[in-house]
């Protein structure tokens, strides 16, 4: 009771409590929480069969299919080379590591676009990677494969990023115990470096997945955009937007919306969880 | 025998594994970073350095500039005064429901661009909430630059409070209260004891936003009526010159986004360097109130 009303007093030492929380909701409001809210008002006047028979439409199972997919994929990849890069970049020394560390955040300050049309422009029959497979019969550009390709350099950063503070807390003297007890080095990463990369690896594929999900610049120019074929989810709604069709593209907007916020919950559990890992290990 | 067990190496990869990783992980970054990266010059200058000025200075260009400069102007400003307030109240009070803010600001970025274009359509669109009153007054908000702010704000909403919120909850409160016991006035202490402090991360957060604000496609297409010449930002130009065939026209203008973007970075490692608790936090949209300070 004594610290509650300490903790009272101590509120009242610093000015502009009310202004700033104040001004904090109204914004939050305006900007996000009214115009998001729009999103589900909107469709609540939808009735069921309207909303399931757009909803579960043939082409959109297949967008939903193909984004979560090639997201998926896109993020297996980067896990596994992610990984690589931020075990490089902690442990190893080479020439132009800085440069390296410096250039992985490439992919969330190139703007979308110019990504897409990169990336269209490289993976094309006649682009300086595309022509290498062409002979082989592969084409990688406007086919399910180039946004499999977009979505793996858009996703790049995360997994680095996650697991890279992780690497450099990551106490020296465990892997030096394992290695007395005669543990080899195959399995020292397996059994005592990894378990602890675990969240902070989980955590990295959440958002890639996340992120490649509602990617829309960098697949609008690589992607034919043909239904059933080569249409993720945004592009779907784009659609109907360009045709007018809001009702629809509300819908469909829902359906995406739950799905993040299920991953944003699933990004924080697995948060929680790796920095209750890390305070277990420093204790 | 005995000997390499009392002195375990603790880098004990063989060279050869060494030098396979490095490896592996340089060919990934050059395939997947630098060759695009080249790629935008060189596809730019395919016509010659003339052609590439001549996409610069087409009035197309420069009006799309103008309408970047415009979005990022606005919606940097205000995002910034947002930062500050959100963290001020978040970091030096206590409240209930904090955990459920914190999250609630970093929502914008869970959120699909195209998604984020289209809740403003719902909003101010023709059939939308307001969007018959806005009408009735003859103002335009989708479909014009009125929309295209709205929405580059909403896509750069968290950057700068999600830098601000865990510096300014780790500084705690302290200096703050002895600046005030000591006689100074609230906006005294703001701007002579946490400007100071926050310096560092408030720039670093306007770097990032700037980048995105400049940036932005999905969200500023969906609301834009790609008018040429008046609703139309930079990206939205690329778009529009690579879908009329104009290739290197489209690179030259990437360009000027990709030399945005490598001007972003090295502020971003220039900042890292010059204050090292920022490092790692870029970008990442790690939840804040999860993130280890």
């Amino acid at each position: 009771m004594a610290t509650r009303r300490l903790g009272a007093k101590k509120l009242r030492v610093l000015p502009g409590f009310r202004l700033t929380l104040g001004f904090t909701l109204f914004y939050l409001g305006l900007i996000v929480l009214i115009p998001l809210s729009a999103v589900f008002v909107k469709s609540s006047e939808l009735s069921w069969a309207q909303f399931s028979h757009t909803v579960f439409s043939p082409q959109a199972l297949a967008a939903y299919r193909l984004s979560f997919g090639a997201s998926f994929f896109a993020a297996v990849v980067n896990a596994i080379f992610g990984l690589i890069v931020a075990w490089v970049l902690v442990r190893y020394n080479f020439l132009g590591k800085k440069l390296v560390d410096a250039l992985v955040d490439l992919p969330f300050a190139l703007p979308t676009a110019v990504a897409g049309i990169t990336l269209a422009t490289l993976y094309a029959p006649n682009g300086w990677i595309g022509q290498l497979f062409a002979p082989l019969g592969i084409k990688i550009a406007y086919t399910q494969l180039g946004i499999f390709v977009a979505l793996t350099f858009i996703g790049l950063p995360f997994i680095v990023r996650t697991v890279q503070p992780v690497l450099e807390d990551f106490d020296p003297e465990l892997e030096d115990a394992a290695a007395s007890l005669g543990a080899n080095r195959w399995q020292i990463f397996w059994r005592v470096i990894f378990p602890t990369l675990t969240p902070a690896l989980l955590t990295g594929f959440a958002l890639a997945f996340a992120r490649a999900l509602g990617e829309y610049g960098s697949v609008v120019f690589i992607s034919s955009n043909i239904p059933m074929k080569t249409q993720i989810v945004p592009l779907l709604i784009m659609n109907e937007l360009d045709g007018f069709q809001y009702a629809k593209a509300t819908a469909l907007a829902v359906v995406m919306l739950v799905v993040s916020f299920l991953l944003l919950l699933a990004v924080n559990v697995l948060q929680w969880w790796s920095n209750r890992y890390n305070t277990n290990n420093l204790a | 025998m005995t000997q390499k067990i009392n002195t375990p190496n603790r880098m004990s990869e063989p060279p050869s594994v060494r030098l396979l990783l490095i490896g592996i992980a340089l060919a990934f970054i050059a395939l997947f970073l630098v060759l695009p990266l080249v790629s935008v010059f060189a596809e730019g200058l395919k016509q010659g350095l003339g052609f590439y000025f001549q996409s610069l200075r087409d009035p197309l260009t420069l009006s799309a500039i103008k309408l970047t400069l415009i979005a990022a102007g606005i919606s940097v400003p205000l995002n910034c005064i947002f930062g500050v307030c959100a963290a001020w109240c978040i970091a030096k009070f206590d409240f209930r429901g904090k955990n459920i803010l914190l999250t609630l600001i970093d929502l914008p970025f869970s959120i699909s661009p195209v998604i984020s274009g289209l809740i403003y359509v719902l909003v101010f669109g023709a059939q939308g909430w307001f969007g018959s009153w806005f009408f009735d007054h003859n103002i335009k908000i989708i479909f014009a630059v009125p929309g295209i702010v709205l929405a580059t704000i909403f896509v750069t909403f968290p950057f700068v409070a999600r830098e601000l919120i865990p510096l300014m909850q780790a500084q705690g409160r302290t200096e703050e209260e002895a600046a005030r016991v000591l006689g100074a006035s609230g906006w005294q202490t703001f701007w002579r004891v946490t400007i100071p402090n926050i310096k560092w991360g408030l720039i670093y957060g306007v770097i990032l936003c700037n980048a995105r604000a400049m940036g932005e496609f999905g969200a500023v297409s969906v609301v834009s009526g790609h008018i040429q010449g008046q609703t139309n930002t930079i990206p939205l130009h690329v778009q529009i010159l690579y879908e009329s065939n104009n290739f290197a026209g489209a690179f030259a203008v990437a360009s000027l986004l990709t030399f945005l973007a490598l001007v972003t970075l090295v502020l971003k490692t220039w900042v890292e360097y010059k204050n090292t608790a920022l490092r790692g936090t870029a970008f990442t949209p790690v939840p804040i109130g999860k993130r280890a300070v």
